[in-house]
């Protein structure tokens, strides 16, 4: 079995304001092998952006990382100072393609200055390789190479979204952590954007986190699926289980309530309340004041993640 | 048949370009956007007729034509009969915004923030002039959040709007706009700043009280698969013209327009076993500007079925092809 590029061990970054303290991210484990796409999927405020910046070593302050650890290619990145991140990891080692692309871009440069940057303050480039670099990546993603002469009020969202998939791999990270990068987009062209992936997956042999709300269009290209939610890992596994025999009942009522193309519903099922408080998080099972099996267990003790099934697991008590 | 509530007639609104110091001094023409460029359709009693397409297709230009909140270029709105466009003084808007109410997108700029729930929904009270005494609409005001399932009431009236989830937001919301019990409602992408489970929920709340109070709905909105749970009827639209009508089911089992097929293949499928493969979209290019609309059928730059000679000389129109279920394409039935 290959090592996996990513690992990360019982991770905590909490959120430390002056009233308060948010546990964004508590305790999560989970490993990323090569080649291979891991979906992470939860509710608005369940902690996933967190989790993607805290695993860029860069948790959006007041965060901090609280304990535990994660290794890209088995090198610890919890704990170094900032110069060497910024040097040796960030973009070099792990990249992240932004939510919200269309405002990624700085409006007073051309595409091609803000691409080359890390280029020649970290790989050394002059400019004329950095900028046949740049094409050669705009080119990948299916632009025309002319770009980089142009500003981003020139391109559209599609062409915006394009440049900053390229801009994340150009220095040819081991993973790429996707934060939301179709949201913003139409449907089509939100679809061929996702090909542009599935592509660039079956090419580059990318491992990639791929952060989204929308369970459908994880389906369309998680090998693996993580379901977060306050804060934690409930389930995790192949896609295709995660999918047909769910074995958490946040799962479970999440895919009940997407709408089907092209089935009838006759009624949608949705999750009644609301995501509890992280910086006041129920005792227990987080999930225990909205789930409709709720035990006595439940209500007191902390369910770890368990194996259900061979590479699935859940954090329920029911199991 | 009966009478539609709710009748639109060759409909047209034109945004013009302002244009520059130079141009004005050589007098080049006045350049317009086509928002929406020469719709009809019709709504009936109890009825959800959703409006899809992708951003900038004109879709929400019409939910504001629709409630008044922009003056049409050309064309007729009528609802129960009455010729809306006629609609002009002080007190006939007041009558007629107190039938059409509108439900906007974004729960969270769509209230003052200084507002109390309580405020939020007794403004519309205040200036319809119902209930004469305070108690008299605090109970109207009580009523519409039970509706809504905003409960118990008491402990919402006080709040302000940034003290409710998004979801409770977007329920406070619909409760504003039935407050007035209004016979038709705009509802201009309702859920589609919610999350997943709370989507479920304010669907399935639109849909029990379009049953238990009769509204009537115009359902804007860019995703295909909630307008099929929750529309009857559904026209798709592009670059401000309506390509295809019909019956929500029907048009999404059976799209007749290249477009439509186009949008349905790009919704993602929860499929995942078929996740490696690539799939084919039946579409180029981008969307065009809505200034320089391409001649002929205004979708043919993308089709990949255009005619040379044809689909880009001459503009198609919408025809019946199947009982209620009309396109707008030269090639129906022919690619």
């Amino acid at each position: 079995m290959a090592k996996p590029v990513l690992e990360v061990r019982n991770l905590k970054m909490y959120y430390f304001t002056t009233r308060n303290v948010v546990r964004a991210v508590d305790d999560v484990s989970f490993e990323l092998k090569k080649g291979e796409v891991l979906g992470l999927a939860g509710e608005s405020g369940c902690g996933k952006s967190s989790l993607g910046f805290t695993l860029m070593g860069m948790p959006t302050p007041p965060g901090k990382i609280v304990s535990g650890s994660i290794k890209i290619e088995g090198r610890e990145i919890v704990g170094l100072p900032e110069n060497v991140l910024r040097k040796e990891i960030r973009w070099q080692r792990i990249s992240m393609i932004f939510q919200g692309a269309m405002n990624a871009l700085n409006p007073v440069y051309t595409v091609g200055y803000q691409m080359i940057e890390p280029l020649i303050y970290h790989k050394g480039m002059n400019k004329d390789e950095a900028i046949d670099r740049a094409q050669k990546y705009l080119e990948l993603v299916g632009l025309d190479p002319e770009i980089v002469y142009r500003y981003p009020h020139e391109l559209s969202g599609g062409m915006k979204q394009r440049v900053i998939i390229a801009t994340a791999l150009l220095m040819e990270p081991s993973v790429v952590i996707a934060d939301e990068p179709t949201t913003a987009l139409d449907v089509v062209v939100q679809a061929q954007i996702i090909n542009l992936m599935k592509r660039l997956k079956k090419e580059l042999g990318l491992s990639m986190i791929f952060i989204t709300h929308d369970l459908s269009i994880l389906a369309e290209i998680s090998d693996r699926i993580a379901i977060m939610y306050a804060g934690k890992i409930v389930e995790i596994g192949d896609s295709e289980k995660v999918y047909y025999e769910p074995a958490h009942p946040y799962t479970q009522k999440l895919l009940a309530a997407i709408p089907r193309l092209h089935e009838d519903v006759e009624r949608l099922e949705f999750i009644p309340g609301q995501p509890p408080n992280l910086a006041d998080p129920p005792k227990g099972c987080r999930f225990h004041p909205r789930c409709p099996y709720v035990m006595q267990v439940c209500k007191e003790q902390v369910p770890e993640l368990r194996e259900v099934d061979k590479d699935h697991y859940a954090a329920c008590w029911l199991l | 048949m009966a009478e539609p509530i709710l009748k639109v007639e060759n409909l047209k609104k034109y945004f013009p370009i302002k244009r520059g110091f130079i141009d004005t001094l050589k007098g080049a023409p006045q350049r317009k956007v086509h928002a929406v460029d020469g719709i009809s359709f019709e709504i009936f009693k109890q009825q959800v007729f959703a409006l899809v397409g992708e951003s900038g297709c004109g879709k929400s230009t019409t939910g504001k034509l629709i409630v008044k909140l922009l003056e049409p270029t050309d064309g007729k709105i009528y609802l129960e009969g009455q010729d809306v466009t006629e609609v002009r003084t002080k007190e006939e808007l007041l009558a007629y915004r107190r039938k059409v109410q509108m439900i906007f997108q974004d729960p969270f700029s769509s209230m003052n923030p200084r507002f109390r729930i309580y405020d939020v929904l007794e403004e519309p009270l205040l200036i319809h002039g119902i209930g004469e005494t305070k108690a008299e609409r605090e109970e109207l005001i009580y009523k519409a959040l039970e509706m809504v399932k905003i409960v118990p009431p008491e402990d919402y009236v006080g709040r302000n709007p940034h003290m409710l989830s998004g979801g409770q937001r977007q329920r406070v919301a619909i409760a504003r706009a039935l407050i007035l019990n209004p016979t038709f409602i705009v509802a201009d992408e309702p859920v589609s700043m919610l999350d997943v489970s709370i989507r479920a929920e304010v669907l399935e709340l639109m849909k029990e009280l379009k049953e238990k109070m009769g509204v009537t709905y115009l359902y804007i909105t860019h995703d295909m698969s909630t307008a099929r749970y929750f529309a009857d009827w559904m026209a798709v639209m592009y670059l401000g013209r309506i390509v295809e009508m019909g019956p929500a089911k029907v048009v999404i089992d059976n799209p007749l327009h290249p477009y439509t097929r186009a949008l349905l293949a790009a919704v993602p499928e929860p499929k995942p076993e078929r996740r490696n493969i690539i799939k084919e979209l039946p579409i180029k290019g981008e969307v065009p500007s809505a200034v320089d609309i391409p001649p002929g059928c205004r979708f043919h730059p993308r089709c990949i079925y255009a005619q040379k000679g044809l689909c880009d000389v001459k503009q198609p129109q919408l025809i019946e092809y199947e009982h209620n279920h009309w396109a707008e394409c030269h090639l129906v039935g022919k690619y």
